[in-house]
């Protein structure tokens, strides 16, 4: 070691750690809140929607949906309950396993029961539980497959639905960047609005 | 790619102390740091000081960070009053965070207080990356300087590559994270009345919490009927950020990238992307830069490249293939306008395929073990990718700094059997390759298969290991040598369904992730001495030229011959085969 004493390493390593703690454990995190609280609050904050001042949920966090007059989310793996905010994670399923294949028939099987008539091929999304367990958004694809049975449960006609789908749609920036989405809590909340 | 050049030019101004212009204050800080700390940033170490210096440093990071957790019940900010973490679980995540591995066998949010993810973690999200960028940075050295004793100073290089690289980077990319909807604050959890209640089955318990079970010993089931739904809050923009730039991973919440308050839109999933490649994508300049020869750098930065769009191209297509056992049952997953289609489960609307496969293979292809999709589900080759993106050694762009080290050592392997091929003199950048560099080489790159190998064999010959697969057959054999690869590798990602929050897994990988990462660091600072002493010869008609496309050829070909003739059995009983049964007939 070049004849370097002990005490040469561990007193710089010991300071150093301390000062890195409280620069980057402490005021870099600080800081950063500091900034988001005045140019994002609402970012900040969690995207949060406020009904007659009450927080109904976020923008960002998908809600388990399964009343026929509504959107249906994605199927969620979060355990125990669905879309449960402290346990984000997906099935992690592989795709040879069983359950996989039972899980998806009985999401099938639900769809189809809400709406007997339709025979369309059902959108992937739509029986695949998402990575997050909380994903907000589903495809335009699942978003019309379910508007005949939205139109019948409200009685309003599928055009106006369909319309109220293209007004909120996400579509890719210059037709590559990003993905056909909605999401789903905001289309309901709209939804609701419809007279 | 194009902040390759500006980055890794600001990088090589950095680490060889040069006064840089938008950062005069940092210079101050910087310097009163050194008077604080004892620390003298002009005195040059040799190797051994060098080592010796990191691995104390390293050390104690991570018993700050044990100690965090195991106290946290007891300390600030811990709003949800979680209780201390248990011992071998706090060995695993301790090890993990300091070796820029960030393999979590918890659940974040109902785990970790505020403070031990801020104070502990984040601290070591930034110190084990400039860690990596210290050890690439001394190699350059040795490989730059001639008949030279010391190879720089550790102290200093930790200071400048946090104060003015990682920091500012990581405070920037922070605050436009917030403005996508990564939050950013120190509320307690938040519960929010949902749109309709919502009914599930879960196991009683009684008073004290305890799970209850019925009289044959099955877990006794009771419906719960709820219209609330808790969002988890906490200092997570801050952490988002150094967790990609410091190619670390690990998430504040379970669901990592995936999760819409770490990952909210198809922006801030480029832009983490963008940070996780960014530093070792630019330290391939900041090498050319500082041997003086700017060519050498890009031919690295090529091999690097080509190798990468290979494996993206795989994994993207076999994802977008779908799922045929889905198909059976009449589910569309066809592309189109309107959706993504292709293998959905695990992954989310807003990343669709290629946002998914694409963020997956930077991941794992870096050290950063960052996910925005669940890998454990993705189809056989699909999920072979990232597997194979880690067993070659994490040397495409790599971890911030262990990229461009291995990368290196895979050169310097690479020149050697070149020259023993067409009889030429085995020699990098004017240094004469010898028997010292070779063992040293072999030393660093051998590590991570044995520990691999050994680790999986001794998973799945025990109850022990086996008791954590999650999926049945060949996929189950995957899960398994997927968290060995992850923690011999020092990357982090998982086949998540494997429950590894266990006392076996939590020690054995802890113990992976502590050799695959220190062991080769000792070796390639000892390179480092080594080279830094030698002669520098002069280029003959005889030297091979290492900045053509003939050395990137010999490069790649180097790095998939290692990493395949390692890892093709161990990949045949597990992803190959599960592709068989699944596309087979």
């Amino acid at each position: 070691m070049n004849g370097t004493p002990t005490h040469s390493i561990l007193r710089p390593a010991v300071s150093l750690l301390i000062v890195m703690t409280v620069v980057l454990g402490v005021a870099y995190p600080l800081a950063v809140t500091g900034v988001a609280q005045v140019l994002f609050p609402s970012q900040a904050a969690g995207s949060l929607i406020v009904r007659d001042g009450k927080p109904v949920g976020s923008r960002l966090i998908g809600q388990p949906v399964s009343d026929p007059k509504y959107f249906w989310s994605r199927p969620s793996a979060t355990r125990p309950q669905p879309y449960d905010g402290l346990a984000s994670g997906g099935s992690n399923l592989g795709p040879l396993n069983p359950a996989l294949t039972g899980a998806v028939k009985a999401r099938i099987a639900a769809l189809e029961a809400a709406d007997p008539s339709d025979h369309a091929p059902i959108p992937v999304d739509l029986v695949t539980a998402s990575g997050s367990g909380l994903d907000p958004d589903i495809s335009l694809a699942a978003a019309y497959y379910q508007v005949d049975r939205i139109a019948r449960a409200r009685h309003l006609s599928p055009g106006r639905v369909r319309a109220l789908i293209a007004t909120r749609a996400r579509t890719p920036w210059l037709g590559v960047i990003g993905e056909p989405r909605v999401n789903v809590l905001e289309l309901n909340l709209a939804l609701d609005k419809l007279r | 790619m194009l902040c390759t050049r500006p980055l890794g030019l600001y990088l090589a101004n950095v680490m060889e102390g040069r006064p840089i212009w938008p950062l005069r204050l940092g210079a101050r800080l910087e310097s009163r740091v050194y008077r604080l700390c004892g620390i003298d940033p002009a005195e040059q170490m040799g190797w051994k000081h060098y080592a010796i210096a990191l691995l104390v440093f390293n050390a104690l990071g991570g018993l700050l960070v044990y100690g965090l957790q195991r106290l946290q019940y007891w300390l600030p900010l811990n709003p949800e009053h979680f209780p201390g973490v248990a011992a071998d679980s706090s060995f695993n995540t301790a090890v993990s965070f300091i070796t820029n591995t960030d393999w979590q066998g918890y659940t974040p949010e109902s785990t970790m207080s505020y403070l031990t993810q801020m104070a502990g973690l984040a601290v070591q999200n930034f110190l084990s990356a400039a860690t990596g960028i210290a050890v690439a940075v001394a190699l350059i050295r040795g490989l730059a300087r001639h008949s030279a004793k010391s190879i720089g100073n550790f102290w200093a290089d930790i200071t400048r590559s946090t104060f003015y690289v990682l920091l500012p980077l990581a405070f920037v990319l922070a605050l436009v994270l917030v403005s996508q909807g990564v939050i950013q604050n120190f509320s307690a959890y938040k519960s929010v009345t949902m749109l309709q209640p919502v009914t599930y089955r879960q196991q009683k318990t009684d008073a004290a919490g305890n799970p209850v079970e019925d009289a044959a010993g099955h877990p006794a089931m009771e419906s719960v009927t709820t219209q609330v739904q808790t969002l988890p809050m906490g200092p997570i923009a801050s952490q988002e950020a150094i967790k990609e730039l410091g190619t670390n991973g690990g998430g504040f919440l379970n669901a990592n990238s995936a999760h819409p308050y770490e990952n909210p839109t198809w922006l801030s999933n480029f832009l983490e992307m963008l940070a996780i490649v960014a530093i070792p994508a630019s330290l391939t300049y900041t090498f050319g830069r500082m041997v003086g020869d700017t060519r050498q750098g890009w031919a690295v930065f090529g091999a690097m490249a080509i190798l990468f769009v290979g494996l993206f191209a795989l994994c993207n297509g076999s994802e977008q293939l779908g799922n045929p056992r889905l198909a059976a049952l009449g589910v569309d997953q066809a592309p189109s306008a309107l959706q993504a289609g292709g293998n959905m489960e695990g992954k989310e609307a807003r990343f669709g395929i290629a946002g998914s496969t694409l963020f997956a293979t930077v991941a794992t292809v870096t050290s950063c073990g960052a996910v925005n999709s669940m890998h454990d589900s993705y189809t056989p080759l699909g999920g072979l990718v990232p597997l194979f993106d880690m067993m070659l050694g994490e040397v495409v762009f790599g971890g911030v700094g262990t990229g461009l080290y291995s990368m290196l050592i895979f050169a310097i392997v690479g020149v050697f059997i070149a020259g023993l091929m067409i009889g030429r003199t085995p020699e990098y950048l004017g240094k004469k390759i010898e028997a010292f560099e070779m063992k040293m080489s072999a030393v660093a790159i051998l590590v991570m298969p044995l520990l691999v190998l050994l680790g999986t064999a001794i998973a799945v010959s025990t109850a022990a290991g086996r008791a954590g697969v999650a999926n049945p057959g060949a996929h189950g054999f995957s899960e398994i040598l997927y968290a060995f690869t992850s923690a011999g590798n020092n990357n982090g990602s998982a086949f998540a369904g494997i429950a590894a929050d266990s006392v076996f897994y939590n020690t054995a990988l802890g113990l992976c992730m502590w050799l695959g990462r220190y062991w080769p660091i000792i070796a390639v600072l000892a390179m480092a001495g080594s080279l830094a002493a030698k002669k520098r010869i002069p280029v003959t008609a005889g030297t091979l030229p290492t900045h053509g496309p003939t050395f990137i050829i010999l490069l790649i070909g180097t790095v998939l011959l290692v990493g395949a003739l390692t890892f093709v059995p161990a990949l045949a009983l597990g992803p190959l085969v599960e592709h068989l049964m699944l596309r087979g007939r």
